[in-house]
Parts: structure tokens; C-alpha cells; sequence
């Protein structure tokens, strides 16, 4: 099926019919076809954070052969869907993932290999709540095969923490840390928070500076998002509780990327700040478009059903519950819930909203990948907004590729949707030339 | 003196034509149709004749067959209309006076027969004038008696006065607890200049708070009508109504018309029909007329021949002859709207008559555009005010684009609560959602330029957009639209109102207690000052007591100026506005105000400047953003993010660019739309 494509294409180079685009980026792609990244999601939580609104379960008590079979089986059936045969990175996200045996961790790793090639290096992150329980549990997991730890800190004050809900101290964070830093020398990420009820930027700043002997070589900064539905939304909604305003959290942000800067990090990403070239493999993927299978209740991901005879890459995600979930793989091998085909259009519009949040932004060559056709100058190098963003030294488009600025990695979000519109411009126009051509042709 | 900018929307006069949504409304009438024995006639004034099914009549043997309307000769008939301040009962007497006299069945339906559009029943005033022709048995004699309905509302005397015109007296209804109000007051007005016979009727007796007593020395104070001259009622319950039938037939006196004269009718009110044409409502002045005579248009000198004629009780009931004093519809034949012109009279073939006074024709006091939410919807809306604008011609029509929101039009009310209707029924009979910009007022200028004067034509014009206000050294003086505004309340918010008013720079002219403790004031206001907010403030200060009403008083000298807001230097058209000099400096820092609020932070820094002129006299910054960008991005937050993402990108397509600042419609829409 897949050669069918490739010499048919082989005829068509150079013509401008509908298809050829589509069929041009998978064969482009064709290097990275059957590699793809494996998201595993753990979906139970010990407690609810203030906070979190992402898809999580407090039960008290998990099947854990259950959780085991199915996250298996899934893992199964959406690898021999996709045809993938490598897998370049696993990450176990949750929920609470360090909750799980290590053994089920092992089991899926197991079934991972058993279908897909790992090669030895590839990078398996588990993320950590940062308790004793967790704690305890780090070097089984690094047994398990988990070779690379993600570490909840979210901060180093107790009364955020609290604020926070979660179950952890700072004793505890610092405990973790170190024995984390033990078994997985160089491979630990933390992740902290700013814009907190009750942070000041004083405050935030010395905790980052606290906190940069101790850390790896890894960091992530996330700003605190208010999400509708969260009892922490509801706490600032009524006035009892206050957070920092927007000019606020941007010091905050500005000056914690300085600091990070100074002791010798290298913001790659958004959030993201590395030391030694520690970064997430995982997480660049995401950024650079390439494909991921998603496992577990809730997860995301994108990938070609090859076995299914699909050409186009498909937005998938698993059905939430975990016990429907469950009953769903068990039934017939996957939980998928949601199947949406991405066409090329909607494609490129991920690669360049995911590729400008790194530092490195798109490269010539990785746009070509997924946009064989046209350019970045072509799409973008004419509009008058972009020479704009460039003259007020937010945005770079040179001939290593297109990225932000510094200072535009702020604003990214402000930039995106213009981005988004000249690309739908030229698709459009692009689109009118077709037909103004088959019209001819005709 | 023509005004150049304002376009009436087809010629003066347009009759009234059948909007087909008002079908829905005949199902009122479905639920009695099973019943043989009674039933109603609601008469539908836009209801297709095709589509009326069952017509019986329970009264006087009036089956489907003709009356002979030579029964009722000019000493048997009245001609009148009852007026009234909102809610005080009018819609209720008039369902009991057509029930008392047989013309709707008497069922605990009846509500607001008279009433039937959404929006007059839902804000219990009239807006479209309706006839009833009712048969009424007294003294053994059988007498006609014709109920013209009439808006109750000053907005609409455009409609009052058509009415009053083919009447000799009204029934002046005044609540028995609220007792006399604004709008009773300028009710009574048109009613008293018009020479008409007025029977004060004092309604909702039956309640707990009733005083008529208090109401009936208010009316003697206030109108000089002696007390003994009030007839104390409830209509909900029917209590002493027949009394106010007899007092009609006593009090009123007959039209004067005589047979013998050659036929004269005065065209007040007329209705479009895509079957039959115009329908015509005529109020005979002479002679008689009958089916398949020959009638001339005065106005346009045309000839018709009648193919239908009757009366409407309310619904049409076909006659063979109509006689001098009577009033009834007519069909002949008139294919466009434009033929029946509203004031017209119509006369007999070869039997010439000299043409009755028309109507001054409405003028428009309140001004607002009116844009389509989305501009795909701009057809559909252009068709609903067109249909809307036929049946009420006294709206003008002007188009208007507007860079911010697009296609649509600048439309001219008599006045607010015209404006309001008109948007509720735009809303609810068209299911048009729409964006209508604060109201303005029609300004005037009496130019010194003489190039200016030679360009217009005219040395006074009338400014309606604040893009054709002419500079200060080009005028001798603006001039500004006043009214007589009266303000009825209990005399504890007299130091409030007062303050209230002068804050609004109006003028006291009148104070007059009209009981122990309610004033009524009179002021004389600058028109612009009330078409905001002023009476949803003098309601809310007075704790909903006070009522307010007005009229027209003419245009004043003003000192006007105009105001224009600047982003980032560069000026938005379609925010300037005209203001009265004293008002400059609040209005400018409010609207500047307003867009701070509503323009989205960009990646720069923005200033939001108010200035006459090069001066600028307010401004406000929106601060540029620091930080735009959300932290965490992964495998499953990309769906959210790109949905979010694309949604801002297809928002921005709709933005309008000032200089390098992407402005929401949503801004324009906060700013420029009414509060």
C-alpha cells in the first residue's frame, strides 16, 4: 500500500491536481512515517488539586491488573493501527502516574517493545508527586525501564502549596528531588509555578534562585491558568482569594527566564529551560509535528491509521472515564473515542502554532517536511504584518527558518493568529490558482 | 425647505402592508372554532382574507348577509376613540364594549382584541391604529357606534391625530389609583385642540387602592372638566360600562355629513393585501357610495372602480353602500401602496369635491443606525425593515455604512418609545438580531458661508451625521431640537426630579399641584438630553412613580461642537459626535473610557484621545502587553489551543484596522450601541 503511493507519486511530481500536496507530505514524511512518540496516561489522583481541571479520578481503590491489561491492550491494538515501528519516546503523564506499580509500568514498556522497536536510549519520563510514597518508589520505576523523572515541585513555599492542594511540602519536594537526582543522574525535570495567590514578584524570584542549586538540568515554568470549574477558579471569583495581575506575571516571567538564563539554562520552549542539552525529547516532538500515539483514559494523540488504509493523519482521543474506558478496551482493544482527520491545511497550522513556541522556532527544512510546496518566505515573507512583527523585533524569518524573539516568545499568542491567517491567505489564493489551472486544463 | 440627507422611505404616506408573520397570531382565534354558537371576529387588520375561515356573528341576525347601513342615518351614528395613559385599562374597556355590543362572543378571553401585535400586548399600548364599527341598542333606536383605536403614546399622534380626525369625541380613561399621568395629560391635549367632545372615565374601580375620588378632583383641576362629568368603572369587571355606551350616544354629537351632499371620504388608515390590493379605511364626510361606483384619488386624480366595501366590526363585514357619518373599509382595485395615501380624499366619478386637509406628514426626532449583527444577514434584515417601513411610514429611511459595522441605515422615530417598538417588532416578528447605535437628534445650522449656502441650496440645514457638520466659522448658529416634556409624580421627588432636569439643562416652566401631593412640571428640555437615559433615571429616582411625556417645541440655538476620538492619532469616523459644548468633556472622557474598556490589549501601547478640533480634551492608554502566551502546551492541549487559536484568527478577519490597531467590532459595538 505504502510503495503504491510512493510510485504513483512519482508520476504526478510536477502537476498541480488537489491530491498531490497530501500525497507529497506523506511521502516527505516517509522518513518519519513509522516512528512516532507513546503518550501513556495514568488517570487517578490521590487528591484534587485546587487548580487542576485536567482528567483525573480520586477513587480509592484502583484495579491495578485491570489498569495494567487495558493500558496494554490499547497500547497493542493503536501501535499495530498505526503501523508504527518505532517508538522514539514513552511518557507517563497523569493523573498521578507515580501511583502506578512499577510493574505496570514495566508491563506496558514490555508490550511496547514486543510490537515497535525501542531503541536503548530513547527517553521514558515518568512524572512524580513529589510524597514519600512517590519517593520511595523511584528506583523500581527506574528498573521498570523509566529513565527519565518529572518532578511536580510546583513551588518551594508551603502555604502555596497548600493553597494549591496539593499533597506534598517543600520537605518532601526537596526529598524527591535528590533521590530522583540519585537514581537518574542528569535526567530530572521539575516543574514549578508562578503567578500564585498571594506571590510576589520578590517572592517568586527567590524561589527560583533557592531552588537553582538543587535542580537538575531541567525546568519547567508555568504560569498558574484560572480554569473554569476549579475550586481555586471559584476562590478568586468570590474576592478570598487574589492573584497576580497581568503586568505582575509578566515580571515574573521575564525575570525568572533572566535568572534561568544567568545559571546557565537554555530556554528551548516556551516553558521549558535545559541545561547540558537535558531536554524533553518527548515534549520537542509534540513541538515539531511528528506523530504520537496516545494511551489511557483521556489521552490525545496524532498519528496515520495505516492499517486502516488512511493516508491522512488523524487527531484522536481516548474516551475519558476510566471505567468506561476500561469496558471499551476491553471490548475491542482501544477506547478510542474520537477520530478527526487533520487535512494538510490543519496540519501545518499545528506545525507552525507548536514549532514557534521553541527557540529554535521552524526550520527551513523542517517546514519543507510538512510543506514541500511553498516556503516559509513564500507563505509568510510578503505579508505586511509579519514584516511588521519583524521590524518591532518580535518575530525572525531568515534563512534558517522562521522564530520568535526573545521578547516575542512573550507575545506569542498575540502573533499566532495573524500567522494562522496569512497561511489561511495563501491557501486560499493558492487554492484559486488550482482551479484557475483545472479550468484551464479543461 | 427639503432636507437633502434624509430620504422618507416611499413618498410621505405609505398605507399599511400585510407582513406575513402575523399569520401566527390568528391562532388565537383557532381555539373558538368548534364553538357554533359564538364566536370571534377578531378581524386580523394583516390577516389574509383567504386565510379566515369561519365568520358568523352572534349579534342583530348579521349573518354572512349584507347589513343595510341605511338604518343608521348621520343622527344615529358616533364616531369616537378612547385615549389613556399606558396600562390604565383602554385595550380592556374596548374588549368590553365589543363584547357588550355583540360583536366579539363575551368570554374570559377577550384580551386586548384590538391589540395585536406581540409587542402591543406585551407593553399593553396600542401602535397601530384599529376600527370597530359597533351596533348598540338605545332609547329603542339602533345607533352605529365606531370605535377608532388609537396608539396611546404622543410618538405615535401622528396616528392619534389620523384617528381624531374621522372622530367627534374620546374617551379619556384615567386609573383610579395612579390617577392622571404625563401621557394623560398630552392625550388630552390632542383630544381638547381638536375640538373634541371628551367624557372622562375613571376605570379600575374594583380595586383595593381606588380613589376616584382624588382622580376625579385631579381631572377637574388639571383639565377643568367638572367632576359630576366622570363615569366611575371597572372594565375587567364591566362594571357601569354600558353607562359610558349610553353617555356616548348622549354626550357625543353625530358627525356632520349629510346624505344629500355628493360623496366625500377622508382616507385614515389603509392596509395592504397581496390579493386584493389596498384596503382602505374611509371616514364618509358626505353623500354615499357603493359597490362598483366610481371613485377618484384627489391626490393622484385616478380613477377606481369599488370592488368591495363594509364595514369592520372589527373584522371586515362587506356592506352595499356606505353613508355620510359612517366609517368602513373600501377596495378598489388599488394595486400599489403608494395609491392610498393616508389623508387623501376620494370622491365620486365626474362629482368633483373640494379635498379635505390632509395630515402633516410625521417628522422624524430620533435618530439610529441600524446595522445586521453579521453582514451575511444584511438582505434579510434590509427586507424586514422595508416590510416594517410599509406598515409604518412615518420611520425614515436612509442607508448608512459604517467602516466598523458595515451596511445598514440610519433610521428617523417621531420618538423613543417609536424607536423601541420598531426594534422589538424588527426582533420579534422578523427574528432580526441587529445592532442599534445610541440615538441622535436632527441638529440644524444656519450657515454664513455663502459657498455653503450655494452648495446646500438653503441657508438652514439639518445635520443628522456628524460627518456633515459644518465648522463654527461657517455658521451664524446651531440650532438644537427642544421639547415640552411633563413630569407627573408624588410631590417627595420634587427636589430630586428637579435637580434631575437641571442637570439635563432644561428650562422649568410650569409647576401645578394636581392633588395633595402630586406635581406636575412642566420643561421645556434640549431633546438630546432625554433620548438616553433620561426617563429610565427619573423611573428609577422615583421609584417607578413618575411619568413622563413630551412634545415637540422647536429648534432653539445651541452652541453645538463636535467631538472626534483618536487611536493613536488617527480619527474613527464613525465615533464623532455632535454635543452640546457643556456636555463635551463627560461625553468625550466617557466614551474614551468605554473604549479603553473594550478595545483588546495589543503588543503596543494605544492612546484613546476625545478632541474638538486639535484639541484634545480627554484621553485614556491602553497599556501594551507584556506577556501573551500559554504556559503549558502539549499532546493533549494542542486540540484546545488550535480551536482557540483559529477562533482569534477568524475574530480578527472581522476587525476594523485604525493605523496599526486591530479594533474589535465588539469595541464599536460597546461604544456606539444604546445602553
Amino acid at each position: 500500500m505504502k510503495s503504491m503511493c510512493r510510485s504513483s507519486l512519482k508520476h504526478c511530481t510536477g502537476t498541480v491536481a488537489d491530491g498531490v500536496f497530501l500525497r507529497s507530505i506523506a511521502t516527505r514524511l516517509a522518513t518519519h512515517a513509522d516512528e512516532a512518540s507513546l503518550y501513556v496516561h495514568w488517570p487517578y489522583c490521590l487528591k484534587r488539586c485546587s487548580y487542576c481541571n485536567f482528567n483525573k479520578y480520586i477513587s480509592r481503590s484502583q484495579n491495578h491488573n485491570v489498569m495494567t491489561e487495558c493500558l496494554k491492550k490499547e497500547t497493542q491494538t493503536l501501535l499495530q493501527l498505526s503501523q508504527i515501528s518505532r517508538i522514539s519516546s514513552v511518557f507517563f503523564g497523569g493523573g498521578t502516574p507515580s501511583l502506578a506499580q512499577p510493574s505496570t509500568i514495566a508491563a506496558v514498556l514490555e508490550t511496547v517493545s514486543k510490537h515497535a522497536r525501542v531503541s536503548d536510549d530513547a527517553e521514558v519520563t515518568l512524572e512524580v508527586n513529589p510524597t514519600p510514597a512517590g519517593k520511595a518508589c523511584l528506583k523500581d520505576f527506574t528498573l521498570a525501564g523509566v529513565n527519565r523523572f518529572s518532578i511536580g515541585i510546583q513551588s518551594l513555599n508551603d502555604d502555596h502549596l497548600r493553597t494549591l492542594g496539593r499533597d506534598h511540602n517543600s520537605y518532601h519536594a526537596l526529598q524527591t528531588l535528590s533521590e530522583a537526582r540519585t537514581v537518574c543522574p542528569g535526567r530530572v525535570s521539575v516543574d514549578v509555578m508562578f503567578a500564585l495567590p498571594g506571590q510576589s514578584v520578590k517572592s517568586w524570584e527567590s524561589e527560583v534562585k533557592t531552588l537553582l542549586p538543587l535542580c537538575d538540568d531541567h525546568v519547567s515554568l508555568y504560569q498558574l491558568t484560572l480554569e473554569r470549574g476549579t475550586q481555586l477558579f471559584k476562590q478568586v471569583e468570590s474576592g478570598e482569594l487574589r492573584v497576580p495581575g497581568d503586568d505582575v506575571t509578566a515580571v515574573m516571567y521575564q525575570s525568572a527566564r533572566k535568572i534561568l538564563e544567568q545559571a546557565g539554562f537554555l530556554q528551548y520552549e516556551v516553558s521549558n529551560f535545559s541545561r547540558n542539552n537535558a531536554v524533553s525529547k518527548h515534549n520537542l516532538g509534540y513541538w515539531s509535528g511528528q506523530q504520537y500515539i496516545g494511551v489511557g483514559p483521556g489521552a490525545h494523540g496524532r498519528f496515520v491509521p495505516n492499517a486502516l488504509g488512511g493516508v491522512q493523519r488523524e487527531a484522536r482521543t481516548q474516551t475519558l472515564e476510566p471505567d468506561v474506558w476500561i469496558r471499551e478496551v476491553q471490548r475491542q482493544g482501544h477506547g478510542t473515542r474520537r477520530r478527526i482527520q487533520l487535512d494538510p491545511r490543519g496540519l501545518l497550522e499545528e506545525v507552525l502554532v507548536m514549532g514557534l513556541r521553541m527557540n529554535k522556532g521552524i526550520t527551513k527544512q523542517h517546514w519543507k517536511l510538512f510543506s514541500p510546496e511553498a516556503d516559509l518566505y513564500q507563505i509568510f515573507g510578503v505579508s505586511d504584518k509579519v514584516k511588521e512583527y519583524q521590524a518591532e523585533g518580535l518575530l525572525i524569518l531568515d534563512d534558517r527558518g522562521l522564530r520568535c524573539s526573545w521578547e516575542g516568545l512573550a507575545l506569542l499568542d498575540s502573533i499566532l493568529p495573524t500567522m494562522l491567517l496569512e497561511l489561511e491567505m495563501f491557501f486560499e489564493t493558492k487554492g484559486m490558482t488550482r482551479t484557475q489551472h483545472n479550468n484551464r486544463k479543461d | 425647505m427639503m432636507n437633502p440627507t434624509v430620504l422618507r422611505s416611499h413618498g410621505l404616506f405609505l398605507p399599511f402592508v400585510k407582513p406575513c408573520p402575523y399569520i401566527k397570531l390568528f391562532r388565537i382565534k383557532r381555539r373558538y372554532q368548534d364553538c357554533t354558537s359564538t364566536c370571534t371576529v377578531i378581524r386580523h387588520r394583516w390577516m389574509r382574507r383567504a386565510s379566515c375561515p369561519v365568520r358568523h356573528f352572534s349579534s342583530n341576525s348579521t349573518k354572512q348577509e349584507s347589513i343595510d347601513m341605511s338604518k343608521f342615518p348621520v343622527e344615529r351614528i358616533r364616531n369616537f376613540s378612547i385615549i389613556a395613559h399606558i396600562d390604565h385599562g383602554k385595550s380592556t374597556l374596548a374588549d368590553r364594549l365589543l363584547e357588550i355590543t355583540g360583536a366579539i362572543a363575551t368570554t374570559a378571553n377577550n384580551k386586548q382584541v384590538l391589540d395585536k401585535l406581540q409587542v402591543e400586548r406585551e407593553r399593553g399600548i396600542t401602535v397601530k391604529a384599529q376600527t370597530a364599527s359597533l351596533f348598540y341598542q338605545h332609547d329603542g333606536q339602533m345607533y352605529l357606534l365606531n370605535l377608532i383605536d388609537t396608539p396611546g403614546h404622543v410618538d405615535f399622534s401622528y396616528e392619534v391625530s389620523r384617528s381624531i380626525s374621522a372622530c367627534q369625541g374620546v374617551l379619556l380613561i384615567v386609573d383610579a389609583n395612579q390617577g392622571i399621568q404625563a401621557q394623560t395629560v398630552a392625550n388630552f391635549y390632542l383630544a381638547f385642540e381638536a375640538q373634541l367632545t371628551i367624557i372622562p372615565v375613571i376605570n379600575k374601580i374594583d380595586l383595593k387602592n381606588a380613589d376616584p375620588e382624588r382622580v376625579e378632583k385631579q381631572i377637574e383641576k388639571v383639565f377643568d372638566i367638572p367632576k359630576e362629568e366622570c363615569i366611575r368603572i371597572s372594565a375587567k369587571l364591566g362594571t357601569n360600562v354600558d353607562q359610558v355606551l349610553q353617555e356616548v350616544v348622549k354626550r357625543i354629537p353625530p358627525p356632520t355629513a349629510r346624505v344629500d351632499d355628493p360623496f366625500k371620504a377622508l382616507v385614515f388608515d389603509s392596509t395592504f393585501d397581496h390579493y386584493r390590493g389596498v384596503v382602505a379605511s374611509v371616514a364618509l364626510f358626505g353623500g354615499q357610495v357603493s359597490k362598483g361606483d366610481k371613485i377618484v384619488s384627489a391626490h393622484l386624480g385616478k380613477t377606481y372602480e369599488i370592488n368591495e366595501l363594509g364595514i369592520l366590526r372589527p373584522d371586515e363585514h362587506p356592506t352595499e353602500t356606505l353613508y355620510a357619518g359612517q366609517v368602513g373599509y373600501v377596495i378598489a382595485g388599488m394595486k400599489e401602496v403608494k395609491e392610498a395615501q393616508i389623508g387623501d380624499t376620494l370622491y365620486l366619478h365626474k362629482q368633483p369635491v373640494e379635498a379635505l386637509p390632509g395630515f402633516k406628514p410625521a417628522k422624524a426626532m430620533v435618530f439610529a443606525g441600524m446595522y445586521p449583527m453579521d453582514q451575511s444577514e444584511y438582505t434579510a434584515l434590509r427586507s424586514a425593515v422595508e416590510k416594517l417601513t410599509l406598515n409604518d411610514s412615518s420611520v425614515s429611511v436612509q442607508k448608512d455604512s459604517s467602516l466598523a459595522l458595515g451596511a445598514g441605515w440610519r433610521l428617523g422615530f417621531l420618538g423613543l418609545l417609536h424607536m423601541e417598538v420598531f426594534n422589538q417588532r424588527l426582533e420579534q416578528e422578523y427574528n432580526a438580531s441587529v445592532i442599534v447605535t445610541a440615538p441622535t437628534v436632527p441638529y440644524k445650522a444656519v450657515l454664513s458661508s455663502a459657498k455653503l449656502i450655494k452648495e446646500h441650496g438653503a441657508e438652514e440645514i439639518t445635520i443628522i451625521n456628524p460627518a456633515q457638520f459644518p465648522e463654527r466659522s461657517q455658521v451664524l448658529e446651531y440650532l438644537e431640537p427642544m421639547v415640552m416634556g411633563t413630569i407627573i409624580a408624588p410631590d417627595d421627588f420634587t427636589g430630586k426630579i428637579m435637580s434631575l432636569c437641571q442637570n439635563r439643562r432644561a428650562v422649568q416652566k410650569n409647576m401645578l399641584y394636581i392633588d395633595d401631593h402630586r406635581v406636575m412640571m412642566k420643561y421645556v428640555f434640549p431633546l438630546n438630553e432625554i433620548v438616553v437615559d433620561f426617563y429610565d433615571q427619573l423611573k428609577s429616582m422615583s421609584s417607578g412613580y413618575a411619568s413622563f411625556d413630551y412634545e415637540g417645541a422647536g429648534y432653539e440655538p445651541a452652541e453645538l461642537i463636535k467631538i472626534d476620538f483618536l487611536l493613536n492619532g488617527r480619527p474613527v469616523e464613525e465615533l464623532a459626535t455632535i454635543v452640546h459644548k457643556e456636555r463635551a468633556y463627560s461625553m468625550g472622557k466617557a466614551i474614551c473610557e468605554r473604549l479603553k474598556d473594550s478595545i483588546p490589549r495589543q503588543m503596543f501601547e494605544i492612546a484613546v484621545q476625545a478632541a474638538i478640533g486639535s484639541k484634545i480634551i480627554a484621553r485614556e492608554t491602553i497599556k501594551a502587553y507584556r506577556k501573551n502566551v500559554l504556559a503549558k502546551c502539549y499532546g493533549g492541549d494542542i486540540t484546545r489551543k488550535m480551536k482557540l487559536l483559529k477562533k482569534q484568527a477568524e475574530g480578527k478577519k472581522k476587525m476594523r484596522r485604525i493605523g496599526n490597531i486591530d479594533v474589535p467590532k465588539d469595541a464599536f459595538i460597546n461604544v456606539l450601541k444604546r445602553k
